[in-house]
């Protein structure tokens, strides 16, 4: 639909809307924050965890009133010089703007408080899990040209599947395996009416969210409930620490102290990457998703390319299932994805479909999901509606392409005729 | 179900004149929904069957007594699906014997009490029409409004702020201020994502979506701050009396005229679909917008136009639930109106007509599976059940074709956008 165009006067217009964005979100934080702050004020962020094997550090304690004000500088200086010359990487941008915007609220909210920075950057690390694979379900099927919006369907059929397979079998290794199985299946559903039937792919995929909802309920109301014990207590995959690298302060808790999903996650990220990008296999899934016409004369498979993404994608999907219950709480509850398969697909247009953005952008979302828990803590005056609401705003002026832009596949979400 | 011989013998069929399948042929549009209903039910009561504890240990003894499982299966599904169409349809002995007491004596009570299953079918149907009509708008111009849900949520929220915030109004001003508060609200919802597509090309499935939890997140917010009624639940006021839709019967009856206005609404959506140029325009978008464009319709504006026809709709959905049955909005209003308005949609091939008997169905189904629920202990989730399969066989009609041995008509109506 969208092409990136080598326009000079396109990017013109972006180089002054951000440069314009910059310095208005300076303001804002001088405004907001910086003047409702009183000299002698001091933000404290706690750098360790109350149980932790991790070497202790001091506490990083700052003046709130000065700290406030150079980050608002920073950002009118950065805006300034957008406007006078231009950054070409949009991911600067971003990452200036919304570092320096969120540590001058933190530090603003947290004034006079004590506040557990690693405390908070490992639940957002936590809770963005779920989304970065159902992310990752979407980046790789709308690669191979297939949207999937079932996604939130797929992960409440693996994490019953596998919470019921956990508590029969006592082994969460299978529970485990056999999230990845619902997964495979139910996407092969979505596969086959969507290659096979050519049902228009977001038909599917509703379906396959009703059916989701509906049967998961159905089997929870029906068989769950009466028997927790027997059939709906799985228990969880204990947290496991790596050695040495989880003694590093700070990092140390956040990244290597983990369940084993959040590990598998990070690990499919950077093998997603590698395959899509540098192997022979990732050039005709993206051929597929691009042109599927010029791959198929090319002597690429369209079908069976399609059929193998879709279903890898619900493996992914399955394993997010499996983060809700033997990921987190050992049980499952009714409709408990909450929404996390919709939000995992904002993740991934924000991360422009490819692995390691829809990671980025999903911790992104993480962060702003465990920064509202905080706030409520906190007790700052702003609703935390309203900053559960930012990453769904934010992907919609993503996809409007006027910051930054997000092209899907070419040929996403159309059958292909032969 | 699967004949191996006529599959085997193609040409036979061809000879065959009273073949069945050749009588079906000639009214396929009106067989084929009728026909995924069908099955729909078929596999809800393999279901029902499938999942009770009785049947499968008397399944489990099969050999012993034969008679007894298939007795014990059908006493279940008889005894669900009994409990579904008494409670929703009511029982045509007592209505009968209340009619023969209410002209007999004039005493209208056992009446009332035999049709209250059958208002209570209208009332649950009239939200559905309109929350259907919206769906059915967006598909006829190519569009997907999978936001029907925020919308109808806004649209609540909309009427009821008018209907309590409003006093000592006459009904005959304020009932339609509280609709108008829901259409507008509701179109406002619709008309963001249309916009967009039209400005920006952005999607507006991704768009509607993040809509939808932009709504619910807002909804949380102005349910738990500004639109509070005092005390601790997060609830709004009730509405004023003038701002009620009038009920037909006394209480427990709870059909309105909400049921009557949205057959006046559905009548008017024919009228300006297919008998208006605004309709043809919106169509033509929809079947072909290059050729629209080609032949001078206005894209940009026929693509928010259906999205502010289809979101005001939703909002009536929405205002029609709050002004005729709760009069109130808590947290977690809608039960999933706007989704089940996709199943409605289809089954209805996005014609008004269409959409009102598929709404009238689905407020049988869910009208009927409350009383379900307590009679035979099925959960109510069976109808989101066998709404999916619903979905799917009215997306994929070549299942249906397959599974009854249709031969494919020559041309059929489009279902759905390309």
């Amino acid at each position: 639909m969208m092409k990136t165009k080598k326009n000079p006067e396109i990017d013109m217009r972006t180089r002054i809307i951000w440069g314009v964005l910059l310095i208005v979100v300076g303001l804002i934080v001088i405004f907001l924050f910086a003047m409702d702050t009183q000299p002698g004020q001091m933000t404290k962020f706690g750098l360790n965890l109350s149980q932790t094997n991790a070497i202790l550090i001091p506490d990083l304690i700052m003046p709130t009133q000065a700290t406030t004000y150079l980050l608002a500088l920073v950002l009118v200086a950065f805006g300034a010089f957008q406007l006078a010359r231009g950054v070409k990487s949009t991911s600067t941008l971003v990452a200036v703007l919304a570092f320096s915007f969120v540590m001058a609220f933190l530090v603003w909210a947290a004034r006079d408080k004590s506040f557990s920075l690693v405390g908070m950057l490992g639940s957002s690390f936590v809770r963005a899990t779920p989304i970065a694979l159902a992310a990752l379900c979407g980046v790789i099927s709308e690669r191979a040209g297939v949207t999937n919006i079932g996604i939130e369907g797929t992960m409440l059929f693996a994490a019953q599947v596998s919470v019921i397979v956990g508590t029969l079998t006592k082994n969460l290794w299978i529970a485990l395996f056999a999230a990845l199985l619902t997964g495979a299946v139910v996407a092969s559903l979505h596969a086959f009416l969507v290659i096979k039937f050519k049902v228009d792919q977001i038909i599917s995929g509703t379906a396959v969210n009703i059916l989701g909802a509906g049967v998961t309920s159905f089997v929870s109301s029906r068989f769950l409930e009466k028997n927790i014990d027997a059939l709906n207590n799985s228990g969880t995959f204990p947290s496991i620490s790596i050695p040495i690298l989880s003694k590093i302060p700070v990092l140390g808790p956040v990244l290597f102290e983990n369940t084993p999903i959040v590990f598998l996650t990070i690990l499919l990220v950077a093998v997603l990457h590698v395959v899509l990008f540098y192997t022979p296999w990732g050039l005709r899934t993206r051929a597929v998703g691009e042109h599927p016409k010029a791959a198929d004369t090319l002597g690429v498979n369209v079908y069976l390319m399609r059929y193998i993404n879709v279903i890898l994608g619900g493996m992914f999907a399955g394993l997010g299932g499996a983060y809700f219950t033997i990921g987190s709480v050992g049980r499952f509850d009714e409709v408990m994805t909450a929404g996390k398969g919709f939000i995992g697909l904002a993740a991934m247009i924000f991360g422009k479909w490819t692995p390691i953005g829809a990671y980025t952008s999903s911790l992104i979302f993480g962060f702003a999901d465990s920064l509202q828990v905080k706030l409520q803590i906190l007790q700052v005056g702003i609703p935390p509606e309203f900053l559960l609401m930012a990453p769904y705003i934010v992907t919609m002026i993503v996809l409007t392409g006027v910051v930054g832009k997000a092209v899907a596949p070419a040929a996403d979400g159309q059958p292909y005729e032969k | 179900m699967t004949d191996k011989t006529v599959q085997a013998n193609p040409s036979e069929k061809k000879d065959n004149k009273f073949d069945l399948r050749q009588v079906f042929e000639g009214s396929y549009n009106t067989l084929l929904p009728l026909l995924a209903i069908f099955t729909g039910l078929v596999i809800g009561a393999i279901v029902i069957a499938g999942t009770d504890v009785t049947v499968i240990a008397a399944w489990k003894n099969f050999f012993q007594a034969p008679g007894a499982a298939f007795a014990a299966t059908w006493t279940s599904i008889a005894t669900a699906y009994g409990a579904l169409f008494g409670g929703s349809l009511g029982n045509p002995r007592d209505i009968v014997a209340g009619i023969q007491v209410y002209f007999s004596t004039g005493d209208s009570a056992a009446l009332l009490k035999a049709i209250y299953p059958l208002s209570e079918s209208l009332t649950t149907a009239t939200p559905y029409i309109f929350a259907g009509l919206a769906v059915a708008v967006g598909f006829r111009c190519g569009l997907f409004n999978i936001g029907a849900e925020g919308q109808f949520f806004m649209g609540a929220l909309g009427s009821v702020f008018v209907g309590y915030s409003l006093q000592g109004l006459p009904a005959f001003i304020h009932l339609p201020l509280a609709l108008l508060g829901g259409i507008a609200a509701g179109a406002i919802w619709g008309a963001i994502p249309g916009y967009l597509k039209a400005r920006f090309g952005a999607h507006e499935v991704v768009n509607t979506i993040m809509m939808n939890w932009i709504g619910f997140r807002l909804s949380d917010w102005l349910l738990n701050g500004p639109m509070k009624s005092p005390g601790f639940r997060p609830v709004t006021r009730n509405i004023a009396e003038s701002a009620q839709l009038p009920h037909f019967f006394a209480d427990p009856l709870r059909v309105n005229w909400g049921f009557i206005l949205a057959l006046l609404v559905a009548w008017l959506i024919y009228w300006l679909l297919f008998k208006t140029t605004i309709g043809f325009e919106i169509r033509t978008v929809g079947a072909n917008p290059d050729a629209a464009k080609y032949a001078g319709v206005n894209i940009v504006r026929n693509f928010v136009l259906a999205m502010v026809i289809s979101g005001g709709l939703a909002g009536l959905s929405g205002a029609s639930q709050v002004l005729g049955v709760d009069h109130w909005v808590g947290q977690g209003f809608s039960a999933g109106y706007g989704f089940d308005a996709i199943a409605i949609a289809l089954l209805g091939k996005s014609h008004p007509f269409g959409v009102v008997l598929a709404a009238l169905l689905f407020g049988v189904l869910r009208g009927g599976a409350t009383r379900m629920q307590s009679l035979a202990g099925i959960p109510v989730d069976i109808i989101s059940i066998i709404q999916g399969l619903v979905i799917v066989f009215v997306a994929a009609p070549d299942i249906i074709r397959w599974l009854y041995r249709i031969r494919p008509a020559e041309k059929h109506a489009l279902q759905s956008r390309g």
